[in-house]
């Protein structure tokens, strides 16, 4: 375990140095289009969207949804909704329903099929150039779609564009600790959208052309992670994706260790399959750094964060052990022993300077990517809820997603 | 497609990243040795204390034992045994940490026969164990014996536990191994008032050993014993 543990840690460490100086690089070559834009803005031209709402029992937060759609700051006849119920058995119709007077409104109900039925159905009737989904659990700022749709207006080649996710709201410290993920995630999302390399397009308010899916088809179910799988096609098929930094859409995230695990279990698990399916695009250089980068970064994350899972029960364990052997050789002997503070014993090895600058480089990203999200510089508390929480948790639902995986069973959604 | 797949940048971050790796094993390193340098100071005061306890000592046939002072013992002794194990932990056995430790084995070995000689003419209460250890994998004994002995320094502050590595490569280490007949399929093995114990000595067996040998050395010396400061030696 030493030698061998040792150079395998040191493998890690590298890489992880090695992706956080990538990110770094990125950001230094493109830090001048980075843009945040504030107020209001306006298009040439208005192209036509629609904005399909899938939603499966979502009575506490479809009105909030579909109010934030119905507030957006694009002209009414160009934004058509499409409020498709599949097969709620709570009270979200009798919600929607109440919408049926509005005229850019669209009403769908049909039997419980799984949210890429839902979107498929909307896909189906879809009448504008533009289509876009928003998760009935998120709500979208009011310049959002106009400034994705600037995108779009200024780059006719781009198939997709993704949003700043938020969180929503945040009430304690498990959706504190998300909320500075999410921050991370906007930071990255930006540079993975410069290296041309993004592999989600989240349900909250993604806009693609119709094309894509004229193209390519419509949403697979995905391994129940249909805006990943839909995104690992585009690229597949280099279908451009960038993110759209200022364009911010709120989400509610999970309240509780119990049901951020079923989430996370769900998108690792959605993310080992949908790669195991398309294993084909990795290393080839014809995919670009999708494939170069993303994906092996992604895995080697996984496979990093089991390996050191594995490291700390082993170092653990072997503490257990060694305490037991002292308690067998002297007993309860506490002794009285002087814990003067020494600096000598300071482990300063290697590994201590190159964690420290992982760190400083993950907290940048966070203080960066707070700064597109809310134009604040700085740090916050939820920044340190992050760590712990994170990397306890972390290990068991990869664990169980690599479980799941091997016995082919798939995670429920909620 | 404008993101067209750039070596270059891979290159330059792998670079960059080297670059990283490099600066931060020359801290290391540079760290690593100024805690070598630290040693070697701790050492030079040992020897230069163990120097002047020495010529202290051949001054007292010309005093009495009244005029011992508290300095006569090297109380860094302790502090550099434990220095020394964690720098073999943590720094590696490199070639400067193996010779800091056979230096330190001579260290104890003048202490050890300079205690006692003190320890006899002015009767100060003291015990003494020589304690013989391998670092090997599989001497498990080693380990529980060292958490034993240093239970028992705790206790018993006149008590002075000198520790060897069986294959610490110093001709003095060698004739003490030589003179007590001590073998390596017999580790952990420990000397005290010249009786050879070999295998795992609990803490009440050791314990009583000890009183014992504080027994001997009044009946021996009926002299009242003058207090000595708390003898710590190095913890293995």
């Amino acid at each position: 375990m030493t030698s061998i543990g040792t150079i395998i840690l040191d493998i890690f460490i590298f890489l992880s140095v090695y992706v956080q100086v990538f990110f770094f690089v990125t950001f230094l070559e493109n830090r001048n289009k980075i843009i945040t834009r504030k107020g209001k803005i306006e298009l040439k031209f208005y192209s036509p969207v629609t904005i399909a709402v899938p939603c499966w029992n979502e009575e506490t937060t479809i009105h909030n949804t579909i109010q934030s759609l119905l507030s957006m700051n694009y002209p009414k006849d160009k934004l058509k909704i499409f409020l498709i119920d599949d097969g709620s058995t709570d009270n979200t119709l009798s919600i929607i329903n109440k919408f049926t007077s509005y005229p850019n409104i669209k009403i769908f109900h049909k039997e419980n099929g799984g949210k890429f039925t839902a979107l498929n159905l909307g896909l189906k009737n879809l009448e504008t150039d533009f289509f876009g989904c928003l998760d009935a659990d998120s709500f979208a700022d009011p310049e959002s779609l106009v400034r994705i749709m600037s995108y779009f207006e200024k780059d006719p080649g781009l198939m997709a564009v993704v949003p700043s996710v938020i969180v929503h709201n945040s009430k304690n410290f498990v959706q504190g600790a998300q909320k500075a993920e999410y921050y991370m995630g906007v930071y990255f999302k930006k540079m993975l959208s410069f290296l041309g390399a993004i592999d989600v397009t989240p349900g909250p308010l993604t806009v693609f052309r119709k094309k894509v899916f004229d193209d390519l088809g419509g949403y697979r179910l995905g391994h129940n992670t249909e805006d990943m799988e839909i995104a690992y096609r585009m690229q597949q098929h280099r279908y451009k994706i960038e993110h759209c930094n200022d364009a911010y859409v709120y989400t509610n995230t999970p309240k509780t260790i119990p049901k951020l695990y079923r989430q996370r279990l769900r998108w690792i698990f959605g993310f080992i399959n949908n790669t195991i399916d398309y294993r084909g695009v990795l290393f080839k250089k014809k995919y670009g750094n999708f494939s170069v980068f993303t994906l092996p970064v992604r895995i080697a994350s996984v496979t990093a964060v089991f390996y050191l899972f594995v490291r700390i029960v082993y170092n653990f364990s072997s503490f257990v052990y060694s305490k037991i052997i002292m308690y067998e050789a002297v007993g309860f002997h506490p002794g009285v022993k002087n814990f003067v503070f020494d600096p000598f014993f300071i482990n300063i090895q290697t590994f201590f300077f190159l964690v420290i600058l992982t760190y400083t480089l993950i907290f940048f990203s966070m203080i960066f990517g707070r700064r597109m999200a809310e134009g604040k510089w700085g740090l916050s508390m939820d920044m340190l809820y992050y760590f712990p929480i994170f990397s306890l948790v972390a290990p068991f639902w990869l664990m169980q997603a690599m479980y799941n995986t091997i016995i082919n069973r798939k995670p429920a959604w909620r | 497609m404008s993101d067209t797949f750039d070596w270059k940048k891979y290159l330059i971050v792998l670079l960059i990243t080297m670059g990283l790796f490099f600066t931060a094993i020359y801290l290391s390193n540079y760290f690593g040795n100024q805690k070598i340098n630290q040693l070697k100071s701790i050492q030079d005061k040992i020897s230069i204390d163990i120097l002047s306890s020495e010529t202290q000592f051949s001054l007292l046939s010309e005093l009495s034992c009244k005029n011992i002072s508290n300095s006569i013992y090297s109380p860094e002794l302790g502090e550099l045994g434990s220095k020394l194990e964690w720098s073999q932990k943590n720094l590696g056995s490199t070639d400067e940490v193996a010779y800091l430790q056979k230096y330190y084995s001579l260290l104890q070995i003048k202490d050890y026969l300079l205690a006692k000689q003190i320890s006899v003419r002015c009767g100060i209460k003291s015990a003494f164990i020589l304690y013989f250890y391998t670092t090997a994998a599989n001497c498990s004994m080693c380990e529980q014996e060292s958490l034993v002995l240093s239970t028992l320094r705790t206790e018993y502050p006149e008590l002075r536990v000198y520790s060897f590595d069986y294959s610490t490569e110093l001709s003095a280490v060698k004739s003490m191994l030589q003179i007590y007949k001590i073998k390596d399929t017999a580790l952990p093995a420990m000397v005290i008032d010249d009786e050879v114990l070999t295998g795992f000595q609990s803490v009440e067996g050791l314990e009583t050993r000890i009183k014992d040998s504080f027994k001997l050395q009044s009946a021996a010396n009926p002299t009242p014993a003058v207090k000595t400061p708390a003898g710590n030696t190095k913890k293995q």
